[in-house]
């Protein structure tokens, strides 16, 4: 760094303010990209009580289903679930930049490879749901 | 269309002022005429002492750059026209010590592009009449990453820099991969130990806006998460084989 | 000679844990969390859901499940306290809740899902 001399006393340092990310929109999407970890968490812990229920009995369970359906944990699950979305739509968008694939010495478009991620989460959520719900 | 426009530029003598303070300044608004045309009429015509850098003109040399309305640019290649009917916030740019007016100290960044060893590294030179022959699909794997014209843009543009100085930054990784990537090249292991640390490679979080702002298309936070992962497989090999098997 | 970062160790979790979340969080939540409790669509029933469970198969998927979802939790989470909430100089106490709070939930999961009654 330039140290202060008899022609150049001092540099001005901004500090970059606590609300950075609140001075754009595209870092203020980026900062809800990361919180969106935090709903991915939650999602965890609602499984982690879902298989504690089940282990519990019928009635155990049943009184899980019940708090599922309080309105809070009904609010707080549908935010989560737009988040945990919002975490899935950009994971697939950004993998193309992080993979330069060459074929034939040009690179592939960015949806060929977020076009197959989509496609497999499509896959795979029509399999577990088939599964949970065949009955 | 009106014909004058109203700049606010960031004035800032060390010498006399606590800290930044913004001025404002009629000019003359024509069509074809860039940021970088107004700011030559301020210090042609109205105030003189308004210092600031430029030399191009034409987006190649990388010295204009700026932050205009908030967002990092090369004045040069941004039309005031697009501002009408302003008025036109003209700042030095962010995460830069600012050593006059529009004039920030970019210092760190040569420090930090000097670390990424930015020059074709031989472990085996080659006799002087030997050429380094390269093919188009060679010379296409590392290309978009050498357009890169220092301009910094990126620097001011990504949040991770300015809250740690420490943090190599877009421009410097994107020009270590340029020549990681270069057929020509073998010094990839050699900027890879300086480069995977904490505040190498592993401090940026994808936010992106480095590309967004660069003028030049280089994808830097592309070339940042390849080179993430190209050092993730090294580490992985290097937990297979020893270290001295490569 | 520098030292090179084990970080590389933790991205691979976090990126693991990322595409494990983006594929298989969201069907879970809307299933489980939302379709079946509001009666959207006929649920398997204790006894189904139970046998599902009680498969080794399921039990290694929930353990992947539950797991690599909070390394990437804890990955990110660390960042943005560094980077959000600027208080990096806490980076000892920031690491040892976020990967330890990983470190935990996968224990809770494996206890839970060790043998079902």
């Amino acid at each position: 760094m330039i140290n202060p001399t008899e022609y150049l006393p001092k540099s001005y340092r901004a500090r970059l303010s606590t609300y950075w990310w609140l001075t754009s929109w595209a870092y203020l999407k980026f900062i809800l990209r990361e919180g969106s970890a935090v709903f991915v968490a939650w999602a965890v812990i609602v499984t982690l009580l879902q298989i504690h229920a089940l282990r519990g009995g019928p009635e155990d369970y049943a009184e899980f289903q019940n708090w599922l359906r309080n309105p809070v944990v009904l609010a707080v699950n549908v935010v989560s679930l737009l988040f945990i979305i919002f975490h899935a739509v950009t994971w697939f968008n950004l993998a193309p930049k992080a993979m330069a694939v060459r074929v034939g010495g040009k690179r592939l478009p960015n949806l060929a490879i977020s076009g197959p991620n989509y496609v497999a989460w499509a896959v795979i959520s029509a399999a577990v749901a088939w599964i949970v719900l065949r009955g | 269309m009106a014909n004058r426009i109203t700049l606010e530029v960031t004035r800032y003598n060390p010498a006399h002022d606590e800290k930044p303070k913004f001025e404002s300044y009629e000019v003359p608004l024509r069509k074809e005429w860039v940021v970088l045309d107004a700011l030559n009429y301020i210090k042609d015509h109205l105030d003189g002492s308004l210092t600031f850098r430029w030399s191009c003109r034409m987006g190649v040399c990388g010295s204009c750059g700026m932050t205009v309305n908030g967002v990092p640019k090369l004045t040069c290649a941004t039309f005031l026209s697009d501002y009408a009917p302003g008025p036109v916030r003209v700042e030095p740019m962010k995460n830069f010590p600012v050593l006059r007016d529009l004039v920030v100290d970019t210092s760190d960044f040569l420090v930090k592009l000097a670390k990424s060893k930015p020059w074709i590294i031989r472990k085996v030179e080659k006799p002087l009449d030997e050429e380094y022959l390269q093919t188009p699909e060679q010379l296409d794997a590392y290309k978009q990453f050498s357009m890169c014209i220092n301009c910094m843009l990126c620097y001011a543009a990504c949040p991770v820099y300015g809250l740690d100085p420490l943090f190599s930054g877009p421009a410097a990784i994107a020009l270590a991969q340029r020549y990681n990537l270069d057929s020509r090249d073998q010094g990839a292991s050699e900027r890879m130990d300086i480069l995977s640390q904490h505040d190498g490679i592993w401090g940026c979080t994808f936010v992106g806006e480095c590309t967004e702002v660069c003028p030049k298309k280089v994808d830097p936070a592309g070339a940042i998460q390849q080179y993430k992962l190209t050092a993730t497989m090294e580490w992985v090999k290097s937990l297979v084989l020893p270290r001295g098997a490569e | 000679m520098h030292k090179r970062s084990n970080e590389p160790f933790l991205w691979m979790l976090f990126s693991a844990g990322g595409v494990v979340s983006a594929m298989l969080l969201p069907i879970h939540l809307l299933l489980f969390g939302l379709a079946l409790p509001l009666g959207w669509l006929d649920g398997p029933g204790y006894d189904r859901l139970l046998a599902i469970l009680r498969h080794p198969v399921t039990r290694v998927y929930l353990l992947v499940l539950c797991s690599l979802p909070l390394f990437h939790w804890a990955h990110r989470f660390r960042f943005t306290l560094y980077d959000g909430l600027q208080i990096k100089h806490l980076n000892e106490l920031i690491n040892i809740f976020c990967y330890g709070g990983a470190v935990l939930g996968t224990g809770v999961a494996a206890y839970l899902l060790w043998n079902i009654p």
